[in-house]
């Protein structure tokens, strides 16, 4: 079993770097919709059936491969944008260092002191490298968007974290980080809304003008 | 519960005790209950929708809990000693003790009596029907006197800290009652950074006080050896602290545009009281420690002489009324700690006269300026409602206008110049004979300079208050303000005749003043009764006594002979100042600023006037021409402010990294997790 999670993880990492090179940012919620079904069968995959577990798969890809993305994608049409433009760092160069950092992950995971049950999973590497991915593209994308998409990679990073401690983690703990994604991605459509209605332009980088002198 | 009063000396006999046995009422619960009074005295004009009454609820208050407070502080003096009670809080900082003891009631005496004073002043001063901000004012006026009575009854680092804070932030929000101006915006800021840099010193102080002893609680007196590491630093830390609120020099320069800018019955209370607290703080602090290092009393004596001839050097050039009266309390806060220098030096060289001498000199002047100070700051208050402005130079004339207050705003300045037959000679004859017989008798000459030093300060208040009293009550009225001065309301009036009163009955009765403080000084000298008899008889008290009534009497007969002669004579009527000249107007007078020019001139180093002269011309008509002169201040205009403008300048710097652009800033925290990540290996 643990040799299919492997292989899903392999896949989350190829998920980060398709979203760190491709500009549309339709097919970038698609793909962190598919990070997020991933993510939830991945503790089916680990751990023995019990309901909790059913309740938590369940519940995460709902939350993070439909309301979200879809969520995301409406805020997409409403502000007419199909493409990301301009990113401070060119495609090329972020996939380059995307690769950079996954690189840098299993380097770093291997010294961590983990738990001899840990040591041979793909998990601990998986999760840090989802983590950089988020990193790069919160601080690489110019869009709100891009930042909203780069914020729900980086929390998926610390959900693959947190599958290692699934079996000790009580629904209500569960419940509450889903609870918190949500709004979170919430309070961004309110900001990004008023942000695409005060600069006609969802620019983040156009916020710079509020900076008090 | 470790209290300090076995030491002392009982001193009162049983007359006087039974006295008081109708009230045997505690001293520490009659202390309490006035500070809960007060506290709560501006509370009915909140919740109640007729402020003018709330005013006058207040009032009746404060002065309630005034007469409690002068009892209790009397049955002290008395001899009955104050219980101690203990705080049970859920603070983490041990149980809090409050108590009462002889030094206490120094600062205790005027505090109440101005406090009660100040109440009924600011009825008519500050009404609740002309002023909206009168409700506010009156709850933190309140607060304030509540939380001076608690800093001298803490006996509790974080109780006495908790105190300080309250007293600290009502005396800002009551200095900037006026908050729409933006100079009374700028020095309420100044305040504020002033006081809480002290605050600052007070925290460290009292840590390493509890890391010392290992609790928060006050030690007993003499009770902590020199020989603790940190005690240098402890003391060190207290005089910045300490020192910072009582206005010594260099940390003055919050003083004169906190005091100028205050309504005037704040400021009273400020100056009269409030600089108190900070010399209260140090005389605690000191009385920890069963030895002091011998350095401490010289420095003590250098700031204090140094506070004071810088004070009344800045005074003398002032032109601003009130900016004048709150420089003149740095001079007299300098004499303060000149008597308490004088007795630092002779605790470590074991000379009981100089010991007695400095203390006396030190109390007396505590309890002397909150009553001349408090005085002449209230009129103040009356000559600016009179005259609408705080410039000396804009008055004149008003002694006929203000027939009470000109006699009781001489009264004030006669007694801060320290001339007989007032209550400013007392203390200060206790320092001249300190300072000149300890010089010859004992091997100590250096300590005689202190003579020639407050010589010097005397002259030099003699000249500021003839300048002020002068060009403000004699002469013609300069602006059509002051020619239209009124008296002011019986309100206003009767609190300064109660503090004039309190100055001359002390100043002619000095062996009155003598006895208040005796036993304060007993309990902080550690000295028995006949060691302070031996030096306070050879003060010549009594003679003084007599001089001063015979003063009294030579001026009233001589005066009265004139006014008698005065009448007899042929009258005719001119402009004062005429000077010759055909058609004299009131601005060819002599002007505070050119009165006191010579003075200024020659402390030019101290004072630094800024005057911008005029370019005369000798076209025929000469063209309008102006003359420009301010005072500056050197530590804030000089130093500091071009101090924090450098460092506002250098941190302009820093704020390049605080530029907007949201992507950079979550590149920092991506950087910090990189570094952390490289870090852990």
């Amino acid at each position: 079993m643990s040799l299919l999670a492997d292989q899903l993880l392999v896949l989350v990492m190829l998920i980060n770097l398709v979203m760190l090179g491709t500009s549309r940012l339709i097919f970038s919620i698609r793909a962190v919709a598919v990070q997020g079904v991933i993510l939830g069968i991945l503790p089916g995959l680990i751990h023995p059936f019990s309901f909790h577990l059913a309740g938590i798969t369940a519940g995460i890809i709902l939350a993070k491969g439909i309301v979200i993305p879809y969520f995301i994608s409406n805020a997409v049409r409403k502000a007419q944008i199909r493409r990301e433009v301009e990113p401070f760092i060119g495609y090329v160069p972020t996939l380059l260092l995307g690769a950079v950092f996954t690189a840098l992950s299993f380097a770093f995971a291997e010294k961590l002191p983990l738990a001899p049950e840990h040591k041979d999973l793909l998990f601990v590497p998986a999760s840090i490298a989802t983590l950089l991915t988020g990193f790069l593209l919160l601080t690489t994308r110019r869009k709100a968007i891009s930042q909203v998409i780069g914020y729900l990679v980086m929390e998926n990073g610390i959900f693959v974290f947190g599958l290692l401690l699934t079996e000790a983690m009580p629904v209500m703990v569960e419940a509450g980080a889903l609870l918190d994604l949500l709004v979170g991605i919430f309070v961004m459509g309110i900001v990004i809304n008023h942000i695409s209605r005060e600069f006609s332009s969802i620019d983040t980088s156009r916020l710079q003008t509020l900076k008090e002198e | 519960m470790p209290t300090c009063n076995h030491i002392l000396p009982r001193y009162e006999r049983k007359g006087r005790c039974e006295a008081f046995v109708f009230f045997s009422v505690d001293p520490t619960i009659c202390l309490l209950a006035a500070a809960t009074l007060m506290a709560f005295s501006g509370v009915p004009g909140l919740v109640m929708n007729r402020p003018v009454w709330g005013q006058r609820i207040a009032a009746v208050f404060v002065v309630a809990a005034s007469i409690v407070g002068e009892f209790a502080v009397i049955s002290l003096l008395g001899g009955s000693r104050g219980a101690t009670f203990q705080i049970d809080w859920p603070l983490p900082f041990g149980q809090a003790l409050m108590s009462v003891d002889l030094l206490s009631t120094i600062f205790l005496l005027p505090l109440f009596l101005v406090c009660g004073c100040v109440s009924v002043y600011s009825i008519a001063y500050w009404p609740a029907r002309e002023q909206t901000s009168a409700g506010k004012l009156t709850l933190f006026l309140g607060f304030f006197a509540a939380a001076m009575v608690m800093v001298v009854l803490a006996r509790h680092g974080v109780l006495f800290l908790i105190a300080w804070e309250v007293m600290a932030l009502s005396a800002y929000f009551l200095l900037t009652a006026e908050q729409q101006s933006s100079e009374v915006q700028r020095v309420g800021t100044i305040y504020l950074i002033a006081t809480h840099t002290g605050t600052m010193a007070l925290f460290a102080m009292f840590s390493l006080l509890r890391g010392a002893i290992g609790t928060f609680q006050f030690p007993a007196s003499h009770s902590l050896s020199q020989a603790v590491p940190v005690a240098s630093v402890i003391i060190i830390t207290a005089l910045i602290g300490f020192g910072g609120k009582a206005g010594l020099m260099p940390l003055h320069f919050w003083l004169p545009g906190a005091h100028a800018n205050a309504p005037s019955h704040v400021s009273a209370m400020m100056s009269g009281l409030m600089l108190k607290m900070g010399v209260y703080g140090i005389l605690r602090t000191m009385s920890f420690f069963d030895a002091l290092p011998v350095w401490l009393g010289w420095l003590i004596l250098l700031l204090g002489t140094w506070s004071a001839i810088n004070g009344i050097a800045l005074a003398a050039g002032q032109r601003d009324l009130k900016r004048l009266l709150a420089c003149s309390s740095i001079e007299n806060v300098g004499i303060i700690f000149i008597g308490i220098g004088l007795a630092v030096v002779g605790l470590q060289l074991h000379a009981p006269y100089l010991i007695v001498c400095g203390l006396f000199g030190a109390f007396i002047h505590i309890i002397n300026h909150g009553l001349f100070k408090s005085l002449l700051f209230l009129g103040s208050g009356v000559l600016i409602h009179a005259a609408g402005t705080r410039e000396i130079d804009r008055m004149g004339g008003l002694a006929r206008r203000m027939p009470i207050t000109s006699p009781l705003f001489l009264i004030g300045s006669l007694a801060i110049c320290g001339l007989p037959p007032l209550n400013g000679f007392v203390g200060e004859l206790f320092l001249y004979v300190g300072a000149i017989t300890d010089g010859i008798i004992a091997p100590l000459p250096l300590a005689a300079l202190v003579a020639p030093v407050l010589a010097l300060v005397g002259g030099l208040a003699v000249i500021t208050f003839v300048k002020i009293y002068g060009i403000i009550f004699l002469g013609a009225p300069r602006s059509v303000a002051a020619a239209h001065g009124h008296e002011a309301t019986r309100a206003m009036t009767a609190p300064m005749v109660l503090l004039a009163l309190g100055c001359l009955v002390a100043g002619l009765a000095p062996v009155l003043l003598v006895r208040l403080v005796t036993p304060a000084v007993a309990f902080y000298g550690n000295l028995a009764a006949p060691e302070i008899a031996l030096v306070t008889d050879q003060v010549p008290l009594v003679p003084l006594t007599f001089a001063n009534c015979l003063l009294i009497i030579l001026v009233l007969v001589i005066g009265a002979a004139y006014l008698l002669r005065l009448r007899r004579l042929p009258r005719s009527l001119g402009a004062t100042w005429g000077c010759g000249y055909p058609e004299p107007t009131a601005r060819m007078q002599y002007t505070g600023t050119s009165f006191s020019e010579m003075v200024v001139n020659l402390l030019g180093a101290i004072v630094a006037p800024n005057r911008r002269k005029p370019i005369l011309v000798t076209a025929i008509p000469p063209a309008d021409a102006r003359f420009h002169y301010t005072v500056t201040e050197t530590v804030l205009d000089r130093i500091l402010t071009p101090l924090f403008q450098g460092v506002g300048l250098a941190f302009s710097y820093l704020r390049r990294v605080q530029h907007g652009q949201l992507h950079i800033y979550v590149l920092y925290i991506f950087a910090t997790l990189c570094v952390l990540m490289a870090w852990t290996h």
